[in-house]
């Protein structure tokens, strides 16, 4: 039975709050799955994850049951590191049962540390190295454009994988053929595997950019679940494709791990284990 | 019997075959796009985009973009035919090949056109003599080198009736059409065994499938009864055609491709380790020199006559 949008009927306030337990919950099992596994990456996981949550339980129509529902709106998780909010977020959404996050980059297990479509449902196509997620959206949305099919294709890029061309050569793309059934979201924590994006090879200004290339750009706090709600769930009216540039805090909700490069593949100890849970559930 | 490719009628372009095909395809099933990174006139694409204007997506220069926007039309229900010419197709976009397309298990048909030593004087760059070696480690993505038109629209048809990612080896080069039985049939996996022989085996792909057909016809006014293979299908390979090929005790590989990775990398890994026989690899050492293509071949022995004077070598005869 497809899922559709079901929580229309609410105001924005309790679809909010709605959101923000689903993000705190798959921050917690991110968290614990990256500390079981003894890798991954914390950093990456947290920033993502309120527009993940905003996406699947708000914005996005999709059905666990049938995950290739021709219909369904799509998602790529274009930073494919960020397994750890992916696979939590996927399995709370009923994807694939939730025991199985236990066994996270386990031998044998289905949950690599980059996702494979093939073997975990929910996801579109894989991803891992940088820069592949947006010229396959692309495709996804010329698709739905000879169709005439109303479904919806959301992306999330990292910051620093805008370095990547791939992703230029797609945007392009995207600006000429106006693919306005296309969202992206720039998770832009403003660090990359070792530094500053600014220090590294700079973005800015990430919003020029995009509008010169022919879409509508917003900025907007991407742990801001009220604000990110009408810019996801198509209530906001745009003529263009949508980039939405979502200023976000790497190792976001974990006082320790915010705004810090090192904890972009950093693994917590006990102890740090044990204080981050305990901020998470404040 | 003069060379093939000397030969001054008689001789196909297997790009004809191939939209040929794609159209015909196109018309009976909506699903069928093609895909190309500005080389609608060197695919031979512009009869399909005059008849299926929506379904032609030139998405510019930028390859990478195109074999991933190929991944994504997939996913929306599409049978897409990437297509450009092989060296950019498989060289540029080899990690979108691998993720988006082969390791994702995308429904991607990548055509790679004018294929081999095909550009000639355009030098290393534009030749694509690594692309085999390149996709058939990967595994999981059928690899298909057709011989001649015929071929060319049996591998585009079986890709389109697959559900998998495919890559099909189109050259430029005028090939001939290869003589067949009326009920000849094609399967992936399967080798076609064109001449039977018993002294030694002849294996070839592409274009130098006419080549060694005509080195076997030498052989035979000499006394030598080779066989012929046609390895049309590198990935998967026809093991039992190569064990039986080897029980023949000697043979000679020829592709348009390098030495190394092809061809006779994929036989010698087969014959070397069940029934090792005396080999000799036919094909390009390593970056070209200036050149046309009918130069570079006769340049590095992929004639007719060296391919003959290569299967005498190995029966010392």
């Amino acid at each position: 039975m497809p899922e559709s949008r079901p929580r229309r009927g609410q105001t924005l306030a309790e679809r909010a709050a709605f959101v923000r337990e689903q993000a705190r919950w798959i921050r917690k099992r991110a968290l614990r799955m990256v500390f079981e596994a003894r890798q991954g990456h914390p950093g990456g996981d947290l920033s993502a994850t309120d527009v993940l949550a905003a996406l699947y339980f708000d914005a996005m129509r999709y059905d666990p049951v049938d995950p290739r529902w021709a219909a369904r709106d799509r998602f790529i998780l274009s930073k494919g590191h960020a397994t750890g909010a992916l696979y939590s977020t996927l399995a709370l959404a009923g994807f694939f049962p939730q025991e199985e996050l236990t066994t996270y980059m386990q031998p044998l297990s289905r949950l690599n540390g980059h996702p494979n479509r093939n073997k975990i449902p929910g996801v579109e196509t894989n991803t891992g190295p940088l820069g592949h997620g947006m010229p396959v959206a692309v495709g996804i949305a010329i698709a739905a454009q000879i169709d005439k099919a109303d479904y919806r294709t959301f992306i999330i890029t990292g910051d620093g994988e805008l370095q990547e061309g791939s992703n230029w050569e797609a945007a392009m793309t995207v600006g000429h053929r106006k693919l306005s059934s296309l969202t992206l979201i720039v998770d832009r924590n403003r660090l990359q595997q070792g530094a500053g994006t600014e220090d590294t090879v700079g973005l800015d200004p990430l919003d020029d950019k995009f509008r010169a290339f022919g879409w509508d750009v917003v900025e907007v706090d991407g742990h801001d679940i009220e604000a990110l709600l009408p810019l996801l769930d198509g209530s906001t009216p745009h003529d263009r494709p949508l980039c939405i540039i979502a200023n976000t805090v790497k190792g976001k909700g974990i006082s320790f791990m915010e705004n810090k490069a090192n904890w972009h593949h950093g693994v917590p100890n006990a102890e740090q284990y044990e204080q981050a849970m305990k901020e998470l559930d404040a | 019997m003069s060379s093939p490719a000397t030969q001054k009628s008689g001789l196909f372009d297997c790009r004809d075959a191939y939209v040929k095909t794609l159209e015909a395809l196109g018309a009976a099933d909506e699903r069928i796009v093609a895909v190309v990174n500005d080389s609608v006139g060197s695919s031979k694409l512009g009869g399909f985009r005059d008849k299926f204007p929506e379904r032609l997506i030139n998405v510019g220069i930028a390859e990478q973009n195109m074999v991933g926007v190929g991944a994504g039309l997939a996913n929306g229900g599409k049978v897409a035919f990437v297509s450009g010419a092989s060296c950019f197709l498989t060289g540029r976009s080899l990690e979108q090949v691998k993720a988006d397309v082969a390791y994702s298990q995308a429904n991607v048909k990548l055509c790679g056109i004018s294929s081999g030593v095909a550009y000639g004087e355009l030098g290393p760059t534009h030749h694509s003599i690594e692309d085999v070696a390149w996709l058939r480690t990967m595994g999981d993505i059928t690899v298909l080198v057709p011989a001649d038109p015929w071929e060319t629209e049996q591998c585009i048809r079986a890709a389109a009736e697959m559900d998998g990612p495919v890559f099909i080896r189109i050259s430029r080069m005028g090939v001939p059409a290869l003589p067949r039985a009326a009920d000849a049939s094609f399967t992936i996996g399967k080798a076609e065994t064109l001449r039977d022989g018993r002294d030694g085996a002849i294996l070839a792909n592409g274009t130098m499938v006419c080549r060694a057909l005509e080195a076997a016809e030498t052989l035979a006014a000499q006394g030598i009864s080779a066989r012929v293979v046609n390895m049309c299908s590198m990935s998967p390979i026809d093991e039992t055609a190569i064990l039986a090929a080897a029980q023949t005790g000697a043979i000679v590989t020829v592709e348009e491709h390098s030495v190394r990775g092809g061809l006779g990398s994929a036989v010698a890994e087969i014959v070397s380790q069940n029934a090792p026989c005396r080999m000799k690899i036919l094909g390009f050492a390593g970056f070209q020199p200036t050149g046309s293509a009918e130069f570079l071949m006769e340049h590095s022995g992929l004639t007719a006559t060296n391919i003959a004077a290569s299967l005498r070598g190995l029966l010392g005869r």
